[in-house]
């Protein structure tokens, strides 16, 4: 697990494929107990950070405003949809 | 002069001027093709600066000059393209400053369902050979996506469906880019937009990380906008994972074969937008749940066996006992033995020593005894009275050696030698005399005796080859002969030569015969 990336930095999809692994190879049950412990550690961290994401999901809905070449000004908000 | 005449007479016809007869023309075309649709193959087109078209309209026979102002041209659902076979509205002109008139067209539009299929075929080809929809050229979807930029109208239900299927599916931000999705407007402003997006980010906008370009159903010309080029260029080169929902499932556009994904519906696009909040949150409890489990049976497994093997583990008592009981047994001898082995060699000891010291004390007393002898008869006197001795008799031998002695027997001893040496030459002479008168007699008495004397009393010696010949039997047997007389040799031949009986082969015999 040289490569870890720190976790609060993980997408999503990183952070539950990682969870992923990290259960795969609980399951299997041949890692040493020093680093199962730490695997388990982690995998408690990418959990929380997942339910994070997850946990974010907040609609927000806005239009682009164009000028009149087609170029986008901003943003409005839009309601009601 | 009667052509003259008659060019010049009046007749019943009215006279025009040029411009009065083009402006009659004028009058009566405009007046009466005023409003028209014509069927025809569109020929050579072209597009000037100033943004009308012109085109020619045909058939197998003729030719139709026509035109499309400016303004009328971006209204159309559908531009001409050369070869398109087209159903044109509009109104016959003329252009009276080159007596020619031509069809303004206020509308055209294919002539059916065919020859849009035919186009649209034809340009699908041409898009596919550029490897616009090669399925190496598609990107995957993100799997949960940040922002979701939709370009579709801003009204009606193609949004309302997808905003409400996000929501229930996984409540995310979402940018609107509001376009035409139909007509002339169409075409351009999809691309623009998905350009646009690509373009973010743009100030306080966030780039999205998946585009939806979505339209509800309608007939093929409706649809026709996201057939063009430009969209389906501008889908292709997307950066951001593009999802197309065109029209019903069963509609299929050329954004569609350009897009990253197809979906068949508005709804389907925003499924595969996004994954399902709460299943997530449930498969992310699972693991959780999983990870618990696995690592509490990772500790109890390992406690177990733990267990298992200290159960296994002999005490540490018992495997030094045995160890231990032999110590004792060993320790317990030692003493008793090391105290009998010191006894029995002291024993030893005193027995040798005892035996030691007077066999000691004779040999040391014997040897002083010698020593004492020795020591008085040793005196400087009489070390001085044997140098003394030795002195003398070696000036003795000094005395009796002198150089005269020794030169007087050298002279004796020469002359010796020479008497010697005068002898010997005087016997020497005599000897080397007598020897030599003593050969000469013997040499004399050798020629008496030897042959050749006899040679001279008129002997002869008869030789064959190397051998001397006795007899006549042996000289018989050869053919030449020589005859040694005392002034020389003579070869000669025998009359009869050899016998012929004691020849071997007769073979030779008439060699020899002619020789003779």
């Amino acid at each position: 697990m040289s490569d870890q990336k720190k976790i609060e930095e993980m997408s999503f999809e990183e952070a539950i494929r990682e969870l992923e692994t990290v259960v795969g190879q609980l399951d299997r049950g041949d890692v040493a107990l020093e680093d199962s412990i730490k695997l388990y550690e982690r995998g408690a961290q990418l959990k929380a950070r997942c339910e994070a994401k997850l946990k974010e999901a907040e609609e927000k809905v806005a239009q682009i405003t164009l000028d009149a070449n087609g170029e986008p000004t901003g943003a409005k908000p839009v309601e009601g949809l | 002069m009667t052509d003259l005449l008659e060019d010049d007479a009046p007749g019943n016809a009215p006279e025009f001027t040029v411009s009065e007869i083009s402006g009659a023309v004028k009058r009566t075309i405009e007046g009466s093709f005023s409003h028209l649709r014509v069927r025809g193959e569109v020929g050579r087109l072209s597009r000037p600066r100033s943004g009308h078209v012109y085109l020619d309209l045909k058939d197998d026979r003729s030719v139709l000059a026509s035109v499309i102002w400016k303004g009328v041209s971006a209204r159309l659902a559908t531009q001409p393209e050369e070869g398109m076979e087209v159903i044109a509205t509009g109104r016959l002109t003329t252009f009276p400053g080159q007596s020619k008139y031509q069809l303004v067209i206020e509308d055209i539009r294919p002539a059916g369902m065919g020859a849009l299929m035919a186009m649209l075929e034809k340009r699908k080809a041409a898009l596919a050979a550029e490897g616009l929809f090669d399925e190496a050229r598609k990107q995957k979807l993100p799997f949960l996506p940040e922002v979701i930029g939709v370009v579709t109208s801003p009204s009606g239900a193609v949004i309302r469906d997808i905003l409400h299927r996000l929501r229930d599916r996984f409540p995310r931000k979402v940018l609107i880019w509001p376009v035409a999705v139909q007509g002339a407007k169409c075409a351009p402003e999809v691309a623009a937009a998905i350009r646009g997006f690509n373009a973010f980010p743009a100030g306080r906008l966030p780039r999205p990380d998946l585009l939806i370009v979505a339209r509800g159903g309608g007939s093929l010309e409706d649809l026709w906008g996201f057939n063009e080029e430009a969209v389906v260029r501008a889908a292709a080169e997307s950066a951001i994972p593009l999802i197309s929902a065109v029209g019903h499932e069963t509609d299929t556009t050329l954004i569609d074969y350009a897009s990253d994904r197809r979906a068949p519906t508005p709804t389907a696009a925003a499924e595969m937008a996004v994954p399902v909040r709460l299943d997530l949150l449930n498969w992310v409890g699972d693991q959780g749940a999983r990870a618990t489990r696995a690592a509490t049976q990772t500790v109890a497994l390992r406690r177990q066996r733990l267990g298992d093997l200290a159960r296994g583990l002999p005490r540490p008592e018992a495997l030094v006992e045995a160890a231990r009981q032999r110590l004792d047994y060993l320790g317990a001898g030692l003493d008793p033995a090391l105290r009998a082995l010191a006894r029995e060699k002291r024993m030893r000891l005193e027995a040798q020593a005892a035996r030691l010291a007077p066999a000691l004390d004779r040999g040391v007393a014997t040897r002083r005894v010698a020593l004492g002898r020795a020591e008085a008869g040793l005196s400087p006197a009489r070390l001085g009275a044997g140098v003394r001795q030795r002195r003398e008799a070696l000036d003795r031998l000094a005395a009796r050696m002198s150089p005269e002695r020794l030169a007087d027997r050298t002279a004796r001893d020469r002359q010796r030698f020479e008497d010697l040496s005068t002898r010997f030459a005087r016997l020497a002479e005599q000897g080397v005399a007598q020897k030599r008168d003593r050969l000469a007699a013997l040499e004399r008495l050798r020629q008496t005796l030897g042959y050749t004397e006899t040679l001279k009393r008129g002997y002869a010696v008869v030789r064959a080859g190397a051998s001397v010949l006795t007899t006549r039997e042996v000289a018989q047997a050869h053919a030449r002969l020589e005859v040694e007389f005392a002034d020389g040799r003579l070869g000669v031949m025998t009359e009869s030569g050899p016998a012929r009986g004691k020849r071997g082969g007769g073979k030779d015999e008439p060699e020899q015969g002619s020789l003779f």
